[in-house]
C-alpha cells in the first residue's frame, strides 16, 4: 500500500504528535512491538502484576525483573469521550472524533487509550467490545499507534 | 498522624486580588500583579509588607520568592516553598504548607500568593504543538487527547456511568457559579447570567463536557496573610481559623496527572480525596454536616461533584437529587462557589476561593450565607497532588480557657 492509501486509512490526519518512549526508555518495547502488529504490556517476573503505564520497577511488589508480555489485541469500553473542540491545529475538520479507553481482556486492569474506527458521530456505550487495529505511520522513523473497532 | 492538629493554631488575617481580567488582557506584567495583590494583602492585614518574612505558592507559579523579597524589601526572608504539581492541586495546600511554617517556628508572616498574565506567558492550558511526545503522555496525545478537559474527561464520564448520574447535576454546579457572580461586581461573569436554556444549547467541549463546565482562563493575582492566632489576636478581631487541611493522593494515581499511568489507576473515577477528606475533618473535629459553605476548585464542573462528594457531603447515590441549583444557591442546601469560582468570578487558579472563604467568614461575601462557622475550601480535583482546607469563623478560635472551640 502506498503511503497516500495508509494515510487515507488513519482516523486521525497527520500532524498529531509522534509518540516516543520516555527519556529513560520506558515503553520503548510496547512501541516497538506495535510496529509488528502485536501488543505487549509490562509484566513483572516475581509476582506476575501487570503494570500499565511502565515503570521502572514493579509497583505491586518492588521487582525489578520487568519485562512484557504479549496480550490479546481485545478489550471493552471502560470510558469514552466525543471530542467537539479541535485541541490541535491538524484536527480542525476532523471533529467530532471519538476517544476511547478499553479495558484489555487478557490483562485485568490494563487499559489503553486510542481512537474508535468510523464514523464520530457513531453511538457508543461502555461495556461495548473492541478489537485493536494497528494504525501504520511509515516514514524515516515510523511508528504505529492502537486504534480500535467495533466487533 | 493522629492527634497532631493544626487546628485553631493559625488565622487568615489579610485578602488580596488586583482587578480580574479575561485572558491576556492583564495591561500590567505577572510579577506587577503579584506585587499589587500581596499589597492589597497586607493593607487588608493592617501590616507593613515589609514585615512578611516567608512566602508560599504552588503549580510552579513564576513569581520567585527571592525576587519578591528584594522587590519589597523584607527585613528577612525566612520560608519560602512550593508545593508539587502543575494543576490547581496545590492552592489549599499552599495555604497549609504556610502555616506549617508558622507552627514550626521557622516564620512568622506567610504570604501565599498566585499570579497569572497568560498574555505575557502563553495559556496555561494550552497543549504543546510539538512533533514527538515522549513517555506518559505518549500513549495519550497522539489520538487528539491533549487538552484539560480531555484528560480528565474519561474519569467523569466513568464515574456517571457507574451512578447513573444526569448532565443536570453538572449543569447545577455551572448555574451555581453564575448565579454567585451576578451579585460580585469583581467577577468577570458579572452581568451576564447563564440559564439553563443556554447551558443546554452551548456546544460541547468534549462529551460530556458543555462550554460552561470547563474554567475560564484569565490574568489577575490573589494572596492571603498567614499568621499565628496568638499574633493575629493582637491585630484584628475577625480573624478566620485554619481548623482542618490535608494534601496528597489516593494510592497508584499515576505518574502524571492525565498521563497513561493515571488512566490505570485502580480505583479510577475518583476526584483523588478518599484518603484526604477523613482526615481534614478529624484534624479540624468536624463532621461534613458541619459544613456551612463550599468553595471548590472548578477544572470541571465533574470534578466538583466528585470531590464534594468523596467529602461526604452527598453520596453518590443522592447526586441527581443533591445537585440541583436551588441547593447550591446562596439560601439552599450548601451554597456553592458563592463568589463565582473559576467559572465565573475569575480563574485564579483556586486561590480566589480561599479569599471567598475568608470573606464568608468575616460576612463579607456578596453573596453572604446566615453567619457561617466552616467553610470547606477543595483545591484540584481529579489530579494529584490535590488538597483541601476548613477554614473557621473568629469564634471556631482558641478560647480563653487555652481549649480550642469546636
Ligand atoms: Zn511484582
Amino acid at each position: 500500500m502506498s503511503n497516500e492509501e495508509l494515510e487515507s486509512q488513519w482516523v486521525l490526519p497527520a500532524g498529531l504528535p509522534k509518540p516516543i518512549p520516555s527519556s529513560e526508555g520506558l515503553g520503548k518495547e510496547f512501541w516497538a512491538a506495535t510496529l509488528e502488529h502485536k501488543l505487549v504490556i509490562q509484566r513483572c517476573a516475581d509476582c506476575r502484576h501487570w503494570q500499565w503505564g511502565p515503570e521502572i520497577i514493579c509497583r505491586a511488589c518492588g521487582g525489578e525483573q520487568l519485562g512484557y508480555e504479549s496480550v490479546e489485541p481485545a478489550g471493552e469500553i471502560y470510558s469514552w469521550q466525543r471530542c467537539w473542540y479541535p485541541v490541535h491545529p491538524a484536527l480542525k475538520e476532523t471533529v467530532p472524533y471519538l476517544v476511547v479507553m478499553v479495558e484489555l481482556d487478557s490483562a485485568p486492569g490494563v487499559r489503553l487509550i486510542g481512537n474508535l474506527v468510523g464514523d464520530g458521530q457513531q453511538s457508543l456505550a461502555v461495556g461495548d467490545r473492541v478489537t485493536a487495529l494497528f494504525e501504520d505511520h511509515p516514514g524515516d522513523e515510523p511508528y504505529t499507534l492502537v486504534q480500535w473497532q467495533r466487533v | 498522624m493522629a492527634g497532631r492538629t493544626i487546628r485553631g493554631q493559625v488565622a487568615l488575617v489579610g485578602i488580596g486580588e488586583t482587578t480580574y481580567y479575561k485572558r491576556g488582557k492583564s495591561p500590567d506584567s505577572e510579577f506587577k500583579l503579584c506585587i499589587d495583590a500581596i499589597r492589597n494583602a497586607c493593607a487588608d492585614a493592617g501590616i507593613d509588607a515589609r514585615d512578611i518574612d516567608g512566602f508560599s505558592s504552588y503549580s510552579d507559579d513564576r513569581n520567585d520568592a527571592m525576587r519578591l523579597s528584594s522587590a519589597l524589601n523584607l527585613r528577612e526572608l525566612n520560608y519560602s516553598v512550593m508545593q508539587w504539581g502543575g494543576g490547581g492541586g496545590g492552592v489549599m495546600a499552599a495555604i497549609a504548607n504556610g502555616a506549617a511554617g508558622i507552627l514550626a517556628g521557622y516564620c512568622d508572616t506567610v504570604v501565599v500568593h498566585r499570579a497569572l498574565a497568560q498574555g505575557q506567558f502563553g495559556r496555561f492550558g494550552q497543549a504543546q504543538d510539538t512533533p514527538v511526545i515522549p513517555g506518559e503522555y505518549g500513549h495519550v496525545m497522539p489520538y487528539g487527547v491533549m487538552s484539560a478537559a480531555q484528560l480528565f474527561g474519561f474519569r467523569i464520564q466513568r464515574f456517571m456511568h457507574e451512578h447513573g448520574i444526569g448532565q443536570e447535576a453538572l449543569r447545577a454546579i455551572a448555574m451555581a457559579s453564575y448565579h454567585h457572580a451576578q451579585n460580585n461586581p469583581r467577577a468577570v461573569m458579572h452581568g451576564k447570567p447563564l440559564t439553563e436554556q443556554m447551558y443546554d444549547d452551548s456546544r460541547y467541549i468534549t462529551e460530556p463536557l458543555h462550554l460552561y463546565d470547563c474554567c475560564q482562563e484569565n490574568d489577575g493575582a490573589a494572596a492571603v496573610v498567614l499568621m499565628s492566632a496568638e499574633r493575629a489576636a493582637e491585630i484584628t478581631d475577625r480573624p478566620v481559623y485554619l481548623l482542618g487541611a490535608a494534601m496528597g493522593s489516593a494510592p497508584q494515581q499515576g505518574a502524571e496527572a492525565g498521563g497513561i499511568s493515571y488512566h490505570n489507576a485502580p480505583d479510577y473515577p475518583t476526584a483523588n480525596f478518599k484518603t484526604l477528606a477523613p482526615k481534614a475533618f478529624a484534624m479540624a473535629g468536624i463532621k461534613p454536616t458541619d459544613i456551612d459553605v463550599v468553595q471548590s476548585y472548578e477544572n470541571f464542573t465533574g470534578g466538583v461533584m466528585m470531590a464534594m462528594i468523596e467529602h461526604g457531603l452527598c453520596s453518590p447515590e443522592e447526586a441527581n437529587e443533591f445537585f440541583v441549583p436551588e441547593n447550591l444557591i446562596v439560601g439552599g442546601k450548601l451554597p456553592l462557589n458563592t463568589s463565582g469560582g473559576n467559572l465565573a468570578e475569575c480563574y485564579m487558579h483556586g486561590l480566589e476561593l480561599v479569599v471567598e472563604g475568608v470573606r464568608q467568614l468575616r460576612g463579607d461575601s456578596t453573596s453572604q450565607v446566615a453567619d457561617p462557622r466552616h467553610c470547606l475550601c477543595i483545591g484540584g480535583p481529579l489530579v494529584g497532588p490535590v488538597s483541601t482546607l476548613i477554614l473557621g469563623s473568629a469564634d471556631t478560635g482558641p478560647t480563653t480557657d487555652g481549649g480550642v472551640g469546636a
